[in-house]
């Protein structure tokens, strides 16, 4: 009896306010959907700072002319810069790859786009000194001490550019959540509100229920439930619109730089764990919203 | 089984106190008119009983409620104990007679085997059956009345509080409505019934409480309306 009728209260309650109840989803699920995004974000930048993790490598370009002569570094400047690198304190390891080498490895990464690798001459790929150090973060001792010396084209540091992008991905995470926080905001206002004007319109019903000795459970829980029912239905459409975006537009504009291994591809897995938080935030929002609302709002 | 103690009640808008050092006490099983002219505090009076309103002074006890003190979480359990008609009748347009009578019982969580059982019982007894699945619409003043009625007393309250029910009704009708309220009586629950109709508390002499602003002017054990009025 007590399911049916608290049910039966909220269907009705949804119902008659259709087009707030529809605003109030709709509200909801970009809110829920840029906050789903921004943990999308967090997400990737992590599983990118575990996959370069140990990896990244600092590179030492050399000139053209040593690329094109020296192919196995056997002359100078080549042979005098690899000991020179090889006797730095906290280098690991000193890889040489030279101009073919070099060309090799670009076209593995770039195999998806063939348009790049047209495009490309081997002449353009410098011979150059993959250097591993034990911390990945003292790259700057390679760069002052070889920025400049004959031979050396540049110091390449994957560290700073890796560093630029997470400074990017997280500058777009941190739009995400604004956005997804001035969403709610807006959600929250419009919770509110749906449930003053239900309580409104039911008040005739409410006033009965509490004359006849209806407890605060039974006369505010179809209120609540009713904001709760919202919410979930917010945050399905949120993970709905999430899968979507993924399949029809995040897959296509980021196919090139996920097959290559740029960048770690969104899976569906990825949305499948962020949904609960979407979840958990819409009840425990759209609940504690209702919560306030009747007491501070409505007397019922 | 109700009792008041030097109650008064100021409302915070007014000076004038609606009810003003009023002490009054009502056996079970009673049946009582409460009367006097309109802002006599009638209403006011009836309030305290539901713990709608709290008294500024003095104490209110109905059954075994401390009615003014307690705490707010057992008013629930007070007003589930007490039956309440008013003059215009507070049925819900969108549902039938039956489910206006079983709405009181499904927001106090009764079992819907108990509904099934007693509902049809006391539109029995209100005079009713045939009339259930109609809507509050499609029935006369005193059949919405008979509804009412039923809705409080569907959970067999200690006591029927009635404000005016017979304000919106024709003498006929309300004489009707004095007889199921009299038949109500006859079963043990005690009636308390807010009016300024002459007639009828004339013709069922029984206890009348008359009040004048906020005074307890008059307690007769088997009274009339009064003369000159
Ligand atoms: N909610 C209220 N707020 C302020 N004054 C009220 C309120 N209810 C009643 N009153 C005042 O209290 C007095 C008694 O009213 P009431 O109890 O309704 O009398 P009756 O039912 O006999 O007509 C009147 O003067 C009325 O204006
Ligand atoms: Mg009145």
């Amino acid at each position: 009896m007590r399911t049916s009728f608290v049910f039966s209260e909220v269907v009705t309650g949804l119902r008659r306010n259709v087009t707030m109840t529809i605003a109030m989803i709709l509200t909801t699920a970009i809110s829920l959907g840029l906050l789903g995004g921004g943990l999308l974000v967090v997400r990737m930048v992590d599983k990118m700072q575990a996959n370069y993790a140990g990896k990244l490598e600092v590179s030492v370009l050399l000139t053209n002319d040593v690329s094109a002569n020296d192919k196995d570094c056997t002359q100078q400047p080549c042979a005098g810069l690899r000991s020179q690198l090889e006797q730095t304190s906290g280098v690991e390891t000193v890889v040489f790859q030279n101009r073919d080498e070099g060309f090799e490895r670009f076209k593995r990464i770039f195999e998806a786009q063939p348009e790049l690798l047209k495009l490309a001459r081997p002449e353009a790929i410098p011979a150059t000194f993959r250097v591993k150090l034990e911390d990945p973060d003292r790259t700057d001792v390679i760069r002052q001490a070889f920025e400049g010396k004959p031979g050396v084209k540049a110091v390449d540091d994957q560290g700073k550019f890796l560093e630029r992008f997470f400074e990017g991905l997280n500058g777009l995470r941190d739009v995400a959540l604004i956005l997804a926080l001035i969403q709610a905001f807006a959600a929250l206002l419009l919770i509110s509100n749906t449930i003053q004007v239900s309580a409104f319109t039911r008040r005739v019903e409410v006033g009965i229920m509490r004359l006849v000795g209806a407890t605060r459970w039974y006369t505010q829980l179809p209120f609540l439930i009713e904001a709760v029912v919202a919410g979930i239905i917010g945050s399905v459409t949120a993970v709905a619109g999430l899968v979507l975006f993924k399949a029809f537009f995040l897959d296509r504009i980021t196919r090139n730089l996920t097959e290559s291994g740029i960048i770690p591809p969104i899976g569906y897995l990825d949305i499948l764990i962020v949904s609960p938080w979407l979840f958990l935030v819409a009840i425990v929002i759209s609940a504690t919203t209702g919560y306030v609302t009747l007491r501070l709002y409505v007397r019922l | 089984m109700i009792r008041l103690e030097h109650v008064s009640k100021v409302y915070k808008t007014s000076t004038r106190p609606a009810l003003d050092d009023v002490s009054v006490e009502m056996e079970k099983g009673e049946f009582v008119f409460l009367i006097g002219p309109s802002g006599s505090g009638k209403s006011t009076f009836l309030r305290l009983l539901l713990r709608e309103e709290v008294p500024t002074r003095g104490r209110v006890y109905v059954s075994n409620f401390d009615v003014a003190k307690m705490s707010r979480r057992r008013v629930p359990r007070l007003r589930q104990s007490i039956g309440c008609v008013f003059q215009d009748f507070r049925l819900l347009p969108t549902k039938t007679v039956a489910e206006n009578v079983a709405f009181a019982l499904e927001v106090i969580g009764k079992p819907r085997n108990t509904i099934v059982k007693v509902v049809p019982e006391v539109l029995q007894l209100v005079g009713l059956d045939g009339k259930e699945d109609r809507f509050p619409t499609e029935l006369s003043g005193g059949e919405q009345q008979r509804v009412a009625i039923a809705r409080a007393f569907v959970n067999r309250p200690l006591v029927l509080i009635a404000d005016e029910p017979t304000g919106n009704l024709d003498p006929d009708t309300s004489q009707d409505i004095m007889l199921l309220l009299e038949r109500i009586n006859r079963t043990g629950t005690t009636v308390i019934m807010a009016t300024h109709d002459h007639g009828i508390v004339d013709s069922m002499r029984r206890r009348v409480v008359e009040l004048s602003y906020g005074k307890v002017v008059r307690d007769d054990a088997r009274g009339v309306y009064g003369v000159g009025r």
